[in-house]
């Protein structure tokens, strides 16, 4: 997203300064920290934050005033987990995929931010259904660990990185074992010896308080001052290593605690098995990705205080590490005390995050469902918006309307997590955004079929 | 009703032979087409009311405050509160939810893809040839798929069409289930429904085939399917010929014979296509062949010839908003299915999916609003025919499900409200007028072999 300098630049160039300052008024205000929605609600956003909402709200004379009486509004929808803006197409389509680097020779060290497109047509079609922001995963390739993946934003502007190297992504299940040459125990070990390499180079990195320095501008250049001095001729390592130099030292801030350790795994006992190891490294910032079958550890999960981004639309043993699978996973966490969002782990998670916000919508049907576990209608908008930026500590700054958040707005036609409502405005960080899409022109093309006097090519 | 047909051929066949004088031929020995029947049954069920619940007929029908009577398996009456209900009949109270006939989802693999995906369970292509008309998807479907318990609890569906996949230009028969477990898939099929044939277009065959012999592009595609239509046609000739003449039985193709029972009009043509283009080229191909497309399934871009799809009385099976994972779905729009319905066509919600089967109502009511959005004002229990008969058709058993008519078979479901709401699930689905899925009870929950003494056994999914 444009900094907020370049952004009032922009601005002030284009129009009056008081457009900076918006109220949105009259609507159902739900603020998507796990609170109910509020009818008749006013939110005011001034310079890209959220100044205020809920009722009474004041507002300056001169604000932009948007009616959205009968309306709701709410934060945008955070996507928990996702390939958003890596990936065009993804089959078949040369040079339209970057989630993966299946004949590369790094893993840990790989980061997704240079391979983000934000012209991709994925994100319009996102953002025109709420969606403002990802998590941004890679996949992994011949190595448990996947590299370091970001939070972007879905704005209509050349810059959608708004946190860079934010976590790292290791397979520790089904998939893990295949990456590490065909077992768990294997997938370990592998683990094991990944984080002693990185602490021989972390003997050469500077202390943690010094660290990542970003230059002022509109997309930072991350110094790292760990960097240089890991790889530079003191930083020696022993003979038997098997990562590179790189990938071992982009695990050095995994073990100083510095950036989130993001672990896929599904089965009850694997869940069981991150959770020590965050008693094997205390330092180790955990955050639970899939856990399908978490609801059979929930207590366990509950008392490492690990977060769990999980797929909510998950009922199928559709594997031997999922067979526990029931929708009422994220319910039964929840009612743990385990701190829950959603993602789309293994789901449509290049293109179809809009779905999310129907998975919550159905976490909130189950509480109609004798045996089940739902979720109420607040705790199910917070898992789509202020529980994900939590779980990987961009709750300051994501993900509600509470002052001083980044704003990101949606106005919707009637209750969100009904998918028979549409979107009416987007803002992110503060810039109402356009929601045209390659779908709706598609559509509008061909909306009528009578034949013209010229061809359909003919008409946008 | 394929047995009859034979029946008939065969007695045309005798009287032809006593017909004739010298010298008389060897009559016509009947095939047998059904060799692999339904063993399928309905469980008993008791007589049935609901009151007070509003009905969407399937139809495009609305009931407010309606009754629906069923027993004997079947749709007894359906219509307002005045509606005359046999005594002793139990009795269920339908305020403020609805009832829908059960869900048809005309595209799944349930059963030929399982769950758990692993390997061993991969039996939906026979990806060693691209014409491979004769393999049958109910030989590969397992009926122990925990899949189906959840498509019928979470998606109140009660008929689907089992389909072979998309690797091949021809993928092989499908089958139609009744969604009601059973040991064998015989079982489960659904006393004669027409067979239905997977063909597919497009970038599925040309990858896969592409190295391992062709065809390769598009071109090749349609070329090795018009070459194998010409082999069809004469195989139909020869064997047409022996059923009116007799003598001496041609030699059996089973390949052949799928295709002889298309051109017969017997088999109906499920055909896998994106792109309008290919569509079109497909609509072409059946006029030059002889046969008729019931249905193309994907058809991303059904709305832009959906003017033609209507002329040509085919219906388009579609997602509600899948789009973009390959080229030939790139062009995906959320208003496809609206779109086409508006056009007059014959539009359906398919899954191809074992989640996206749980919930085809709600894709419906996806499509349903970006339709409304778009301009396409519609009532809720008309898209409903998206779901119920327009389904029913493309399999061939509109006569007998896929509405709340009297006669119909009883696959219904009470929805906890609207369905077309996120916050709306099944209480009840009767199939054949039997319950076999009760929300509040626990013993009426099917539990899968595989799932036996598997953790979450038993659960509510």
């Amino acid at each position: 997203m444009i900094r907020s300098a370049l952004a009032a630049f922009l601005l002030a160039t284009v129009a009056p300064a008081a457009a900076q300052t918006v109220a949105i008024t009259g609507g159902t205000v739900a603020l998507g920290d796990g609170s109910e929605p509020i009818p008749g609600g006013t939110v005011v956003i001034r310079d890209g934050k959220i100044v205020g909402a809920g009722v009474g709200i004041p507002f300056p004379r001169d604000a932009e005033v948007v009616d959205a009486s009968g309306k709701w509004v709410t934060p945008g929808i955070v996507a928990g987990f996702s390939r958003l803006g890596l990936s065009e197409v993804d089959l078949s389509a040369d040079g339209t995929t970057d989630d993966v680097a299946r004949n590369g020779p790094f893993s840990a060290a790989i980061d997704v931010a240079p391979a983000i497109n934000p012209l991709t047509t994925t994100i319009p079609v996102n953002r025109a259904d709420g969606v403002t922001r990802a998590i941004v995963a890679p996949n992994v390739a011949r190595n448990i660990f996947a590299g370091q993946g970001a939070v972007i934003d879905l704005g209509a502007d050349m810059y959608p990185i708004t946190a860079r190297r934010h976590f790292q992504f290791v397979e520790l299940g089904e998939t893990g074992a295949n990456a590490a040459g065909g077992s768990r125990a294997s997938a370990h070990v592998l683990f094991r010896n990944a984080l002693r390499e990185a602490s021989e180079l972390r003997r050469f990195a500077v202390p943690v308080s010094s660290s990542a320095v970003p230059e002022p501008g509109p997309e930072p250049v991350v110094r790292d001052p760990n960097e240089s001095r890991l790889i530079g001729p003191d930083a020696r390592r022993s003979e038997d290593v098997l990562l590179t130099r790189f990938d071992a030292a982009a695990l050095v801030p995994v073990l100083q605690g510095r950036q989130y350790l993001l672990v896929h795994v599904e089965r009850a006992s694997d869940i069981l098995q991150v959770i020590r190891l965050k008693r094997e490294f205390p330092s180790l910032k955990l955050v639970l990705v899939g856990a399908t079958e978490g609801w059979t550890v929930a207590d366990q999960i509950a008392a490492s205080g690990i977060p769990v981004i999980a797929s909510a639309a998950n009922d199928l043993p559709a594997s031997f590490e999922q067979l526990a699978a029931t929708w009422s996973n994220v319910g039964r966490m929840r009612n743990a005390g385990v701190k829950v969002s959603i993602g789309m782990i293994d789901d449509n998670d290049t293109r179809n995050l809009f779905n999310e916000r129907q998975y919550a919508g159905n976490l909130v049907a189950l509480q109609k469902v004798p045996g089940a576990t739902g979720v109420s209608w607040g705790e199910a908008l917070a898992m789509l918006t202020s529980a994900p930026a939590d779980a990987i500590g961009l709750g300051g700054q994501l993900g509600s309307l509470r002052s001083g958040k980044r704003a990101d707005v949606v106005i919707w036609s009637g209750d969100p997590l009904e998918m028979t409502s549409n979107v009416d405005a987007v803002w992110i960080d503060g810039i109402r955004q356009p929601l045209e899409t390659r779908q709706t022109k598609l559509r509008d093309r061909y909306r009528d079929l009578t034949p013209n006097t010229l061809p359909e090519a003919y008409r946008r | 009703m394929i047995r009859r047909g034979g029946a008939l051929i065969l007695s045309a066949a005798l009287l032809a032979g006593c017909a004739s004088n010298p010298p008389p031929k060897k009559a016509a020995i009947p095939v047998n087409e059904d060799p692999y029947p339904s063993t399928y049954h309905p469980y008993p069920g008791a007589p049935t009311v609901i009151r007070g619940a509003t009905l969407f007929d399937g139809e495009g029908g609305q009931v407010d405050n309606g009754t629906i009577v069923i027993a004997d398996g079947l749709i007894q009456a359906v219509g307002g509160p005045e509606t005359p209900v046999p005594a002793g009949a139990f009795e269920i109270d339908g305020t403020g939810k609805y009832v829908t006939p059960g869900v048809i989802d005309v595209h799944s693999h349930l059963g030929d893809y399982p769950s758990p995906g692993v390997e061993s369970h991969s039996d939906g292509n026979e990806a060693t040839a691209p014409a491979r008309p004769d393999v049958w998807a109910e030989h590969s479907v397992w009926p122990q798929d925990p899949g189906f318990s959840r498509a019928l609890a979470n998606g109140g569906v009660t008929t689907l069409q089992i389909l072979p996949g998309s690797a091949n230009l021809f993928g092989g028969r499908s089958v139609t289930l009744k969604n009601v477990p059973a040991r064998t898939t015989q079982g489960m099929k659904f006393p004669g429904a027409p067979y239905g044939l997977k063909m597919a277009c497009g970038e599925n065959p040309k990858r896969v085939y592409g190295s391992k012999g062709g065809p390769s592009t598009r071109m090749g595609n349609i070329a090795t399917t018009r070459a194998t239509w010409l082999k069809a046609a004469a195989y139909k000739r020869k064997w047409d010929k022996y059923e009116k003449d007799g003598g001496d039985m041609p030699e059996r193709d089973l390949a052949m014979d799928t295709l002889r029972g298309v051109l017969a009009g017997k088999i109906l043509i499920h055909n896998h296509c994106y792109r309008a283009d290919e569509m079109a080229n497909m609509i072409d191909m059946s006029h030059e062949m002889g046969y008729k497309i019931t249905a193309f399934h994907h058809a991303v871009e059904s709305y832009k010839i959906a003017d033609i799809l209507a002329k040509e009385g085919i219906c388009s099976a579609m997602w509600a908003d899948w789009w973009g994972f390959k080229m030939e779905s790139y062009d995906g729009i959320k208003e496809n299915i609206p779109f086409v319905d508006k056009a007059g066509a014959c539009a359906i919600v398919h899954s191809d999916d074992a989640n996206g089967i749980q919930r085809l109502n709600q894709e419906a009511a996806k499509a349903l609003a970006d339709g409304r959005r778009a301009g396409y004002n519609i009532t809720d229990a008309f898209a409903w025919r998206w779901l119920a008969i327009n389904p029913a058709r493309a399999l061939g058993v509109a006569e007998r499900t896929g509405s709340l008519k009297q006669g119909k078979m009883a696959d219904v479901v009470l929805w906890n409200g609207n369905p077309f709401s996120t916050y709306t699930r099944p209480d009840k689905v009767w199939i054949d007028g039997a319950m076999m899925y009760d929300a509040r009870n626990p013993r009426l929950r099917p539990v899968s072999d595989f799932e036996l003494g598997q953790p979450g056994e038993g659960d509510v999914k």
